[in-house]
């Protein structure tokens, strides 16, 4: 299959800052790529040179087959576009949002009529359709934002923080319109700050830091680089939490890490529940309380706080581990 | 691109701003109170003063109601080309800009549609300023067609102004920073010209200034559309004001020419954040 979005060594800087230091990224039509990275990672930097608006200094990009700085008017023909921040005419309605979006799309009149009613059905602003955007919360500008990308039903949709400030609600319609999208066929790219989201949606993570790719892989690809399963532990009493690593020493795979406001400690362990049950009775044994045990398979989270909390040294050690 | 299709897509771009007219009308009350309230101080306070100077018929400040209206609309017009600037500095800095451009529109149909709005816009504003213009006493003594070219030579200098602020605009862009910075300049423009006083009332340096200043010829050109030239004022000595009607033009083909591919370029290179 064809790669939808392709792009090559893409280098940014702003005086100093670099923002991108040679991104490769190449996402197979009809798949869903998360861009995942720390605040100032390069994820916006990526969508804006990909969408046209913005020059690499050097590098390459083609999207949905079109070379992004050769034919730059072909390419916006063919992807939709929603930016990190909202950008909806304030003095129009909704609905003349959406509508003017679409004749410049060249929908056409009625066309571009009808799309916008579609898409404000879709997303939940018909009773806000015909009021001026301006007097629409922080949630309903999004989403009309996101209504704006969808109007010309583009094969290639670049979506930079998508549900940033919508309530659970619309967040999880959201999802829902996205993954109806990737059914029918559309090639996402999506930034997102919620892990939980990436996991739902994305085929594959890509998570930048510094304006490189430190990891890429399936979800559970990256759930498993960084580590398998682990015991967590809250002690009732805080000051026995020292006496409950001691207790615990020996049962896992690795370091004990503790975190005494939560007064908690989290261990590396192997064999599922087996652990769990001798590890409270170890406990039980010296007479240290529990409120409460678990055992935890890694999140996305645990991956993003592994792979870029850490000194840029690391950081840049682990990107040639992964090159 | 086809030219039918940045005219459909320009068209497009130009309801979208007059729809921030018809949203937000005390914008439009305020551009014009403003030069109401100059035409009635100007008329009321300076009136005698200056009208005794110009001579002609009739009262001092009817004379200088007549000699006035002109220089009003040149720097309306004119005042009212800077929204041109402030409205796309607005568009970047709201992120609207971003928005055209991820689009498939052609990339000149944002700015053509926006400097055509301005000019629906001063038309609206100089409809008001004749009103009030008629309501304090003034009136066109010349031929409907003259008075046409008259409104026409303001509008096309306008434009065309209205192309140096979308450069400005696109370059600052922050309306706040643009509005100052448009009216340090604008102000001096439309009062160092024979606006508001006759060329002669001017300290020499100054005179220089105003006789090639276009701001003068703009106003010469209508004054003499309109028929407003107070007969028994000096004949002007400078080419400019000899051929006000064409020197303007020309200013305005001039920066036509120079401002519209620097806009366009700058707009090309634009990004919000
Ligand atoms: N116009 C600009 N001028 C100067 N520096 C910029 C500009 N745009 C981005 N940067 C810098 O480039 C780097 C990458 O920014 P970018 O917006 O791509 O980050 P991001 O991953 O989208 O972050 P966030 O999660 O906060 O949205 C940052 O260090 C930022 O300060
Ligand atoms: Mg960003």
């Amino acid at each position: 299959m064809t790669d939808a979005i392709d792009a090559t060594g893409l280098v940014k800087r702003y005086g100093d800052v670099v923002a991108l230091d040679g991104v490769d990224l190449r996402v197979p039509a009809g798949t869903v790529v998360g861009l995942l990275g720390p605040n100032g990672a390069g994820k916006t930097t990526a969508v804006r040179i990909l969408t046209t608006l913005l020059r690499p200094d050097a590098g390459s990009a083609t999207v949905a087959g079109v070379d992004v700085l050769a034919d730059p008017r072909e390419v916006r023909r063919r992807i939709g576009l929603s930016g990190q921040y909202a950008a909806v005419d304030e003095y129009l309605t909704g609905f003349e949002n959406l509508q003017m979006i679409g004749r410049l799309y060249h929908l056409g009149r009625p066309a571009a009529r009808e799309r916008a009613r579609e898409l404000l059905a879709a997303f939940r602003l018909e009773d806000a359709a015909d009021r001026p955007a301006r007097t629409y919360s922080g949630g309903m500008r999004r989403r009309l934002d996101l209504a704006g990308a969808l109007v010309a039903k583009p094969p290639v949709l670049f979506l930079d923080e998508p549900t940033t400030g919508l309530d659970p609600r619309s967040r999880i319609e959201m999802w829902d319109v996205i993954q109806g999208l990737v059914a029918s066929g559309t090639t996402l790219l999506l930034t997102t700050q919620y892990l939980e989201e990436a996991d739902v949606l994305a085929d594959t993570i890509v998570v930048i830091d510094h304006g490189r790719v430190i990891a890429r892989g399936t979800a559970d690809e990256l759930k498993r680089q960084v580590g398998g399963e682990r015991l967590e532990v809250t002690v009732a009493d805080g000051d026995r939490l020292a006496d409950a690593v001691q207790a615990l020493g020996g049962l896992g795979v690795g370091e004990v890490s503790t975190e005494e406001h939560r007064r908690s400690l989290t261990l590396p362990v192997q064999g599922g529940s087996a652990v769990l049950v001798d590890a409270l009775r170890r406990l039980d044994a010296v007479g240290i309380a529990v409120d409460d045990v678990g055992l935890r398979r890694p999140t996305l989270d645990d991956v993003f706080l592994t792979l870029t909390g850490r000194p840029a040294e690391d950081v840049a050690q682990r990107a040639e581990e992964v090159a | 691109m086809r030219v039918p299709a940045v005219l459909a897509d320009a068209d497009v771009v130009a309801r979208r701003n007059l729809t921030k007219i018809k949203r937000v009308p005390d914008l439009l009350v305020f551009t014009t109170l403003q030069p109401i309230m100059f035409v009635l101080l100007f008329s009321y306070v300076f009136g005698g003063a200056i009208g005794s100077a110009l001579g002609g018929g009739g009262s001092a400040g009817e004379a200088y109601r007549e000699f006035l209206m002109a220089g009003i609309f040149a720097q309306t017009v004119i005042f009212g080309a800077t929204i041109t600037g402030s409205a796309l500095a607005e568009d970047v800095k709201k992120g609207i800009i971003d928005r055209f451009r991820s689009l498939p529109m052609a990339p000149s149909a944002v700015l053509a549609g926006r400097t055509l709005s301005d000019v629906v816009n001063n038309v609206i504003v100089l409809v008001v300023m004749s009103l009030t213009g008629l309501a304090v006493g003034w009136r066109i003594r010349s031929g409907f067609l003259d008075a046409a070219l008259g409104y026409l030579v303001l509008l096309a200098f306008a434009y065309a102004v209205s192309w140096i602020m979308a450069w400005v605009g696109m370059l600052v862009r922050s309306p706040e920073v643009f509005n100052n910075a448009s009216f340090i300049v604008i102000f001096p423009m439309t009062f160092i010209a024979i606006t508001f006083v006759p060329l002669d009332t001017l300290p020499g340096p100054l005179q220089r200034f105003a006789e090639w200043n276009p701001v003068s010829s703009v106003t010469q050109a209508a004054r003499e559309q309109f028929g407003n030239v107070i007969p028994g004022t000096p004949e002007p000595t400078a080419w400019p004001l000899q051929h006000a009607a064409l020197y303007t033009v020309l200013w305005a083909l001039v920066i036509l020419a120079v401002f519209i591919p620097l806009a366009n370029l700058q707009y090309r290179r634009s990004t919000s954040r």
